[in-house]
């Protein structure tokens, strides 16, 4: 085996392991990150996002349309949650945590209940490649350059627009913020959609390559919330290296010893860092600056 | 007139009432059959419809006059996938709703959770589930299927079909790793090579670097024991990955019907030996597959597991009847005279006193580009013969040992 399909092999499955990581966990970093709000219905946000995506795919529209749709959708029942129940609670950030998970029993056993055990999957699209003895599939990537615009669409949002700058005054002084006529609650309320409308597009990106099950949501969420961690508060400069750290060890541990020691070894890079780092990777990064 | 006697009095009167209420209800006492499944959490897809099938059977047998004129009465929990909830279910049935049998389990981590308890309280259990196989245990009946049944037929015929290089991804838990051991046996006693092994944790759901994996070691078919939701996501992406080699199982299709969920031709060439699915073209399949549609019309699918939970259902009915006892004691001296047979949707299925077990007609199921099944074999009447030939015998002596082919049955 020659070094070029070597490397490319790691880059592929770096690439592969980053998006997992980032799609996962952006939508909850922007949730914890900029609201302090623990989403432990993160998970089923990505559920609702992927079975949209999957329905709309089966009544005959296009995957991309379909996955903005699982995204919208999402983003919209993210609005719906914060007005009932997240609204209430935002000075009491670990009721957050029961109300969350609350929501995500109820809506793990309602789909369960409504919708039935299972949703017809809908396929992966584009087909494979070939790079010396492997094949790969080229819709993972899509997902890797998914991933990639998604982080680059968030910092444009926070940094480049008006939105951006009314959200990240809303959250670091709240009440100037409203002094100066900031509709803070409308903020809130758009923030908390953002969040959740990522989760959902994440969850329409991988709709076609998974099981779409009413517990699906869960195998992300290990890995969203270890990202997030060690990522810190900052959703731009903490969920984009932490991805590319975790995504590291997770490839080069798997490929060394398989599944077992890739999930280990994530977690034991996710205490170092939290050990070494206690603000997370952002938090180190803006100390530095400052 | 004292206190006490006025006490004394009405404890009389009490007692009175409850021998007259038994007595009066002799007849029609129930027999309680506790149903221990998973209805919700990741293995619920494919055991909503064990719980099912055990509620057709117990309609059908109380309409036709119950058993031995006793009503059948279930007493059903939600286990949620969770161990801890069998256990805390399975002291629940036998203490407090004091069942006479209980039909417990889906995953071989919760039976061997539960099994304790059962033996503890002197319980009687079926688990109505094909698994690794090697429990000797008199406490319990097995009524799936085991890996003298399905890898013994399985693996030699993938290995003179496809070729004798050998690749395994299997669950990681006692399941995967027992059932893993008995495909490496069997390869090797075959001639075979395996050219790699990988365990997947549960729960985990993507495959990307384990495809890779598989490439590299290049085998000439698949072993998929993968097993819950999560880790069924592997066809999907070994497809678009475009893997394209036959994969081999004893728990896919049969189970989780993963050639309905998931677009063709991702289980394209999937071959699994199973004692029941929907597909079998028999009869008593056919007559079967209609009278679950017609009491559950939006059953998604009427896998392997519903099939053993209804027949089980009906061979408690006989035993039972014969011993004309709920008494496990009883019932195990009629398993013991080794003619307990039935018919079964599936075909003809029997006992084996030794081991508890239950022989089996044994399907091959192929998977076609367009996820049509076929089935290019059949094996009739499979024993369940290792445990027996091992050294396990419950008619002399009972372990309630889970044994394997590293950790056979002492010799004595």
């Amino acid at each position: 085996m020659d070094i070029a399909t070597l490397a490319f092999s790691a880059l592929y499955q770096f690439g592969d392991a980053f998006a997992f990581l980032v799609l996962s966990a952006c939508g909850l970093a922007v949730i914890f990150g900029m609201m302090g709000v623990i989403n432990l219905a993160h998970g089923e946000f990505i559920m609702c996002g992927a079975y949209v995506t999957a329905s709309t795919v089966h009544a005959g529209l296009p995957l991309p349309l379909a996955i903005l749709c699982g995204a919208l959708v999402s983003a919209l029942v993210g609005v719906l949650v914060e007005r009932l129940v997240i609204r209430h609670l935002y000075d009491r950030p670990l009721d957050t945590i029961v109300a969350t998970w609350g929501l995500s029993l109820i809506a793990t056993q309602g789909t369960l209940i409504m919708i039935g055990s299972s949703m017809a999957g809908v396929g992966t699209p584009f087909g494979s490649f070939q790079v010396g003895q492997y094949s790969y599939s080229i819709y993972r990537i899509v997902l890797f350059l998914a991933a990639l615009g998604v982080l680059g669409g968030l910092y444009a949002l926070f940094n480049w627009t008006r939105f951006g700058v009314l959200a990240r005054a809303t959250i670091q002084v709240p009440h100037m913020a409203a002094a100066l006529g900031v509709d803070t609650r409308l903020i809130y309320s758009l923030t908390f959609a953002c969040g959740a409308g990522l989760a959902g597009l994440a969850g329409g990106l991988y709709a076609p390559t998974m099981t779409l099950v009413p517990t699906m949501g869960a195998t992300f969420i290990m890995e969203a919330f270890v990202t997030v961690v060690i990522g810190g508060a900052d959703v731009f400069l903490g969920t984009a290296p932490a991805g590319g750290v975790l995504a590291v060890v997770k490839s080069a541990m798997t490929s060394w010893q398989g599944q077992l020691f890739g999930q280990i070894g994530l977690l034991v890079a996710v205490i170092i860092v939290v050990r070494v780092l206690p603000k997370g990777i952002s938090g180190f990064v803006l100390r530095e600056r400052t | 007139m004292s206190r006490n006697s006025l006490r004394g009095l009405h404890a009389a009167a009490l007692t009175g009432t409850l021998v007259l209420a038994s007595s009066a209800g002799f007849a029609a006492d129930p027999i309680k059959l506790g149903v221990l499944e998973d209805q919700s959490g990741d293995f619920a897809l494919a055991t909503i419809g064990k719980v099912h099938a055990i509620q057709l059977a117990a309609d059908e047998i109380n309409k036709a006059g119950g058993i031995a004129g006793r009503p059948l009465q279930l007493v059903v929990y939600d286990t949620q996938s969770d161990n801890t909830r069998y256990q805390e279910f399975m002291r629940r049935v036998l203490q407090r709703d004091k069942v006479d049998v209980v039909f417990a389990g889906f995953s071989s981590a919760s039976r061997e959770a539960y099994r304790p308890i059962v033996d503890q309280f002197n319980g009687f259990a079926f688990y109505n589930n094909q698994y690794e196989g090697g429990v000797c245990d008199g406490h319990m009946i097995v009524t799936g299927a085991v890996p003298e049944q399905q890898f013994s037929t399985l693996i030699p015929y993938m290995m003179q079909t496809y070729g004798k290089k050998v690749y395994t991804l299997a669950a990681d838990y006692n399941f995967g790793q027992i059932s893993a051991e008995w495909v490496r046996n069997i390869v090797k006693e075959n001639g075979g090579q395996m050219v790699g092994e990988e365990f997947i944790p549960l729960g985990v759901s993507q495959f990307s670097q384990s495809i890779q994996n598989i490439q590299k070691a290049k085998p000439d078919f698949v072993v998929t024991l993968l097993v819950g939701t999560a880790q069924a996501s592997y066809y999907e992406q070994a497809a678009s990955a475009n893997v394209n080699l036959p994969m081999a199982s004893s728990v896919n299709v049969g189970q989780g019907y993963e050639h309905k969920r998931f677009k063709p031709p991702s289980l394209k060439d999937m071959y699994v030996t199973t004692n029941y699915i929907e597909e079998i073209d028999t009869p008593e399949s056919k007559a079967f597959y209609a009278k679950f549609k017609a009491k559950f019309p939006s059953e998604p699918y009427v896998n392997q597991e519903a099939e053993n939970s209804y027949l089980a259902v009906y061979l408690y009915k006989q035993m039972v009847e014969r011993a004309k006892s709920t008494k496990r004691d009883d019932i195990r001296k009629v398993i013991a005279l080794g003619d307990l047979c039935m018919d079964a949707p599936e075909g003809k299925v029997c006992i084996d006193p030794k081991s508890q077990h239950m022989s089996h007609t044994i399907y091959l199921a192929k998977v076609g580009a367009d996820h049509a099944i076929t089935f290019p074999k059949v094996w009739k009447d499979i024993k369940p013969y290792w445990l027996g030939e091992a050294g396990c015998d419950l008619t002399k002596k009972d372990p309630t040992t889970q044994y394997t082919p590293s950790n056979p049955p002492p010799k004595s």
